[in-house]
């Protein structure tokens, strides 16, 4: 089992109510996140291209976080969940710094905390908050081994690209263009 | 042109605009790490070279300041963190990737080492001291005979001791600035040459001073070579690498890197030394204290730098 998620840029309005329901989902403290849009505008007035995306932690195959973390805290979990267990962690700061997606933070209470895909929804066959909430509909999640799951079947549809594949992470993470 | 900004107004503390996470304690640690694993290489490697009565200095005066370096680097690093309660599961695993695992054990044999190694050299600054404890007597022997092996392993140990505080940095990819294989390297020979500068503030003998301004003098120079080299790699590189290495080259880093490491850390130390050697009268505290600040900067500015270089995307 790989879980995995696809954002159809062409869908999302930047509306942010998946940042919202993450953070009443998952007791987000205030002022923090663990998932955030993102606006790029490309070329001149008046040939413009605007993209939209909601970003977060990448679930990558091939984990900087992981690698460097010195006590185990940063793991694996089953269907390819990276996740930071938080009496394991020092707070020590490598996995933040590790993360070319800069998808982590240290949680006032002193561990380090980010996107979990929302383990606790997916373990009772729910779907994450932020694609369960999302009004456009352009959020896709499921289990890459699965052919006939969302993730896997607009996956095969749509052309889509990763963020920053040349840093070697292989995100879970697909979007699509 | 090309614009991109977040606008669910992400600010997560540390991360936003840009990254911070670690502060003073990280390089004040490497400075300190690399500074205790300079100090130890020169005073193991004169044991394993049967030179300790010609290098008294090296092997018996200035060790006695490394303890403390490492207790000062590990409260540093202790306060770094930020679940401080759940600092033994550190050593509850070894993990190989993680320069930060292997750095905090080779940081355990260490640490009590510089203690065993000061202990039996104590009649250096205390001639007269005895052990008030019979086990306390017998260690010292136990130490003493095999002094040797103890040196090999202080050796061993301080080199990948130096190297850790290099290699901590590069491991990681996500900072293109600190992801370059030079800094290992780099960081050791910068700890050898603040090593070789405390061991001249604290040997008696004008042959020992200048023997080691000489090796000073010549750590300078492999610096210089692998700050050109690491520069020359940067450009060579990627766009993100070449991003990196403009925060040197005209970016906000150019001026403290430039005045504070390169010429008042390296160029005018060794200059003061060559000039000390060639009967000059300049005291030796000077060039000392230069390049300590210089070595303290290197890893200051790096630190901070590196945490301003990323992936563009």
């Amino acid at each position: 089992m790989r879980y995995a998620m696809a954002i159809d840029t062409r869908k999302c309005v930047g509306c942010s109510d998946c940042v919202v329901a993450c953070q009443t989902e998952n007791n987000v403290p205030i002022g923090y996140c663990r998932d955030w849009v993102v606006e790029v505008t490309d070329g001149t007035y008046p040939q413009l291209e605007i993209e939209i995306r909601s970003e977060r932690c990448n679930h990558c195959e091939n984990s900087p976080c992981v690698r460097c973390c010195p006590t185990g805290a940063s793991h694996y979990e089953a269907g390819g969940l990276v996740l930071v267990t938080p009496h394991k962690c020092i707070g020590c700061g490598a996995c933040v710094v590790s993360c070319p997606y800069d998808a982590r933070y240290s949680h006032p209470d002193g561990y380090v905390d980010k996107c979990t895909f929302c383990m606790h929804r997916i373990q009772k066959g729910q779907q994450p908050a932020c694609v369960e909430v999302c009004p456009t509909k352009c959020m896709y999640f499921g289990d890459l081994d699965d052919p006939n799951s969302d993730v896997s079947r607009v996956l095969k549809k749509r052309k889509f690209k990763t963020l920053i594949p040349e840093a070697g992470t292989k995100p879970h993470v697909y979007y699509l263009i | 042109m090309r614009e991109e900004i977040i606008i669910s107004g992400r600010l997560n503390p540390n991360i936003d605009p840009h990254l911070t996470i670690w502060h003073w304690h990280i390089p004040l640690y490497l400075f300190l790490g690399g500074l205790a694993a300079g100090i130890l290489f020169f005073a193991s490697l004169y044991v394993v070279l049967g030179k300790e009565n010609q290098f008294r200095g090296a092997v018996r005066r200035a060790p006695v300041i490394v303890p403390l370096l490492l207790i000062i680097g590990l409260l540093a690093l202790f306060l770094d963190l930020r679940h401080k309660p759940y600092f033994w599961q550190l050593y509850t695993t070894i993990k190989i990737q993680s320069p930060m695992s292997w750095g905090a054990w080779v940081l355990m044999a260490v640490t009590p080492l510089s203690f065993v190694w000061v202990a039996i050299h104590i009649r250096e600054y205390l001639p007269k001291w005895e052990w008030k404890w019979m086990i306390f007597r017998e260690l010292e022997k136990f130490f003493v005979k095999y002094k040797l092996y103890l040196a090999w392993a202080l050796l061993f140990l301080s080199t990948i001791l130096g190297i850790y505080t290099g290699i901590l940095f590069s491991a990681f990819n996500a900072r293109p600035l600190w992801n370059t294989s030079i800094l290992g390297p780099l960081f050791l020979t910068s700890g050898l040459s603040a090593g070789a500068a405390v061991i001249i503030l604290f040997s008696k003998r004008k042959g020992e001073r200048v023997n080691f301004a000489k090796i000073d003098i010549m750590l300078i120079g492999i610096e210089l070579f692998l700050i050109v080299h690491m520069f020359m790699g940067f450009l060579a590189s990627t766009e993100v690498q070449i991003e990196a290495a403009n925060l040197f080259l005209g970016g906000p880093y150019t001026a403290p890197f430039w005045i504070f490491v390169v010429i008042i850390g390296m160029i005018l130390p060794a200059v003061l030394e060559f000039l000390e050697i060639r009967k000059f009268h300049i005291p030796h505290v000077i060039p000392v204290v230069l390049v300590l600040f210089g070595s303290l900067m290197l890893r200051f500015i790096f630190a901070y730098a590196g945490q301003l270089s990323r992936w563009l995307y």
